[in-house]
């Protein structure tokens, strides 16, 4: 078993698995997390902005930004969703074959 | 199966006697009976213990309980992890927050759902690789078995727990006013079916019940808000100017308001919201459920979908119950509305009631029927969920790894999780009752708190991180699951407004201690994991390669047994 892994590891298909998914996994976790909390920190340090009406209307600025945050949470997992079915999977079906043993 | 079928017809038969003999002593604040809510109740009821039976022939193995025999799809995951999700107080509590005040319930809304990225881009997939039934075998992966199952167990249990409570008193209250039933027979009718499809059907029939729940209440949600869009000619502005004209806070419904009473607390709050739902574990147990690591990662990404659509929907309904309901005298308690002149205070039964006034003002009688029918399936299947969860963490973590040291026989493991449904259930009745007039709002913030602190830290360190040991884990996770409880209790919202000390007595002032118990959680993982020179930590570190590989890959993955 410990060889089949050492192979696996050493294998360039699991090695670009790792650093594509990985970088992709924290970037877009990292985008979440700040477009949340700087949602977060405008409620609690700055609600006035978020109560800035759209032009005549009653409607305000925070509507469309707290409707986009939720928008914004299905399109990052639509992205990541897309990348990893149109990539890593391929990527793993091969070093799935090569490390058979 | 005999027992089974003299169970549904004791079921069936005891449904409309019910309803009888709540008509007897009807009155005070319950409703009238509500006959096509009961009609309509008894078909969900019927159809759902069809499908129990239906499962329960097809449950033999520990695999067909536990996960469905990985036999459910991508899609059909999705609208089931929805389905557990999306419960009656994200319904009714953030439809009513918004009746009350407006942009605040949105808050609430985006928080409940920026959890589930995360989930996508870390845990699905690793989750779906590593383990079999339970998160605890993801995080008990490469450390000391007895140890972690015990640490995970509590902290399952105890969320379970808390989130389990609050929706049983939420259910009596629900019912009692929906229904016209009694408190009491509300919470044992809970208790009794969600035992029925645990016990009988395992995961198999909660799955379907969730997925049935889920396409009623997103149907019935679409309606509503569809039906209120209409009024306004499909124009939002117009639904806000007229919301904004006849409630008592005018414009400031529009921006965040005193729900957020620091800064501190808003991101306090936000931060178990977030990381809260990465730790649950009725939802994380859900992605064991599908065949591989893809179907996973699809499922987390309709149900994310599908549950921010949700919100934007609850949104819409909250505004639209502001015109509609508060401005119809019929929907007022006519003593309330004497004294404040507020529609908005004076709402029959609450704001929480705001949802299915609102079902009533635009669909007449029998959508109120179908509204209420569904925000009982709601309690149903997250209940179901949750005894389930509770279940399988006694059954397979403590009774099949910690006592049974993982040889545990497979028919005495269902068993063992049979029986926890029945006591879980039990347990569940009693306490629903004796916290009737408890406030238990603060319950599912603690439920999530603690996943957030507890759960949550163990697992994404023990997929991510190699220098992770079985001590750390261990140590750090008690520190966030005890200060989480701590920091809870001491809160004002238990120690004043609960426990009925002095105000501006409590300890800590934050409402949710996610802020310290995570950061007190991963302090303490990092901290006691790098000074753990023991053989057991050499080992723990050792297994680190082996098990990155299996996370990335799923080479050597619990594969799909129904087949």
């Amino acid at each position: 078993m410990s060889n089949d892994l050492a192979g696996i590891e050493r294998d360039p298909n699991y090695q670009e698995l790792v650093r594509r998914r990985s970088s992709l996994g924290w970037m877009l976790s990292l985008i979440m997390l700040v477009v949340y909390f700087g949602f977060i920190l405008l409620v609690a340090y700055a609600p006035r902005i978020l109560g800035t009406p759209l032009g005549s209307g009653v409607t305000t600025i925070g509507i469309p930004i707290g409707l986009s945050v939720i928008v914004l949470a299905f399109v990052l997992t639509g992205v990541y969703v897309r990348q990893a079915n149109s990539s890593y999977d391929g990527l793993i079906r091969k070093i799935v074959e090569e490390n058979r043993s | 199966m005999k027992k089974l079928s003299l169970f549904l017809a004791i079921l069936f038969a005891s449904v409309p006697t019910l309803a009888l003999a709540a008509g007897v002593v009807e009155g005070g604040s319950k409703q009238a009976i509500n006959w096509s809510a009961i009609g309509m109740f008894v078909g969900f009821v019927g159809l759902t213990l069809v499908i129990t039976y239906w499962a329960a022939k097809r449950t033999a193995s520990a695999a067909d309980f536990y996960s469905a025999g990985g036999g459910i799809t991508g899609f059909q995951n999705g609208l089931a992890i929805a389905g557990d999700y999306m419960s009656a107080a994200s319904f009714l509590g953030i439809s009513g927050l918004v009746y009350t005040s407006g942009y605040d319930g949105l808050i609430y809304s985006v928080g409940w759902l920026v959890g589930w990225p995360i989930v996508t881009f870390l845990i699905a997939e690793q989750l779906r690789n590593l383990g079999k039934f339970t998160f605890a075998d993801v995080t008990s992966f490469r450390l000391g078995q007895t140890d972690i199952r015990i640490l995970a167990a509590c902290g399952s249990l105890v969320t379970v727990a808390f989130y389990l409570i609050a929706q049983m008193v939420g259910a009596g209250k629900l019912i009692q006013l929906l229904f016209g039933l009694d408190y009491w027979i509300a919470v044992v009718l809970v208790g009794g079916l969600m035992m029925v499809y645990v016990t009988f059907g395992g995961m198999k029939a909660t799955t379907w019940v969730q997925i049935i729940k889920a396409v009623l209440l997103l149907s019935g949600a679409t309606f509503m808000a569809g039906a209120v869009l209409y009024k306004f000619g499909f124009s939002p502005e117009a639904l806000f100017a007229k919301a904004t004209d006849v409630h008592p806070k005018k414009l400031a419904i529009m921006e965040p308001g005193s729900l957020i009473s620091n800064p501190l607390s808003a991101i306090s709050l936000g931060l178990a919201l977030m990381f809260g739902t990465a730790g649950l574990p009725h939802i994380l147990m859900r992605f064991f459920t599908v065949k591989d690591a893809q179907a996973a990662r699809k499922s987390v990404f309709y149900a994310t979908g599908l549950i921010g659509y949700f919100y934007i929907l609850t949104f819409i309904i909250g505004f639209g119950a502001i015109t509609l309901v508060s401005t119809d005298a019929t929907f007022m308690d006519g003593s309330i509305l004497e004294k404040t002149r507020s529609g908005i205070a004076a709402i029959k039964g609450g704001s929480n009631m705001a949802a299915i006034h609102l079902a009533n003002a635009v669909g007449g009688n029998l959508f109120l029927g179908f509204i209420s029918a569904v925000a009982f399936a709601t309690i149903l299947a997250v209940v179901s969920g949750l005894a389930l969860a509770g279940a399988s963490s006694i059954s397979h973590d403590l009774y099949g790894m910690v006592i049974k040291g993982g040889n545990a026989n497979e028919h005495d493991e269902i068993r063992v999780s049979k029986i926890a449904t029945l006591v879980l259930g039990v347990l569940a009745i009693f306490l629903g009752i004796v916290f009737e007039n408890q406030n238990v709002a603060f319950m599912v913030g603690l439920a999530f708190a603690i996943a957030a602190s507890c759960n949550f830290p163990v697992l994404v360190m023990s997929i991510f991180w190699r220098g992770l040991t079985t001590r750390g884990a261990l140590i750090g996770g008690f520190m966030g699951l005890i200060s989480a409880v701590v920091g809870v209790v001491l809160s004002p919202a238990v120690w004043e407004a609960t426990l009925g000390f002095a105000k501006g007595s409590a300890l800590i002032k934050l409402d949710n201690p996610a802020l310290f118990s995570m950061a007190l959680a991963f302090a303490g993982i990092w901290l006691f994991s790098i000074l753990d020179r023991s053989k057991r930590g050499v080992i723990d570190r050792g297994g680190f390669d082996a098990q990155y590989i299996r996370s990335q890959t799923g080479i050597g993955a619990a594969s799909a047994t129904t087949h």
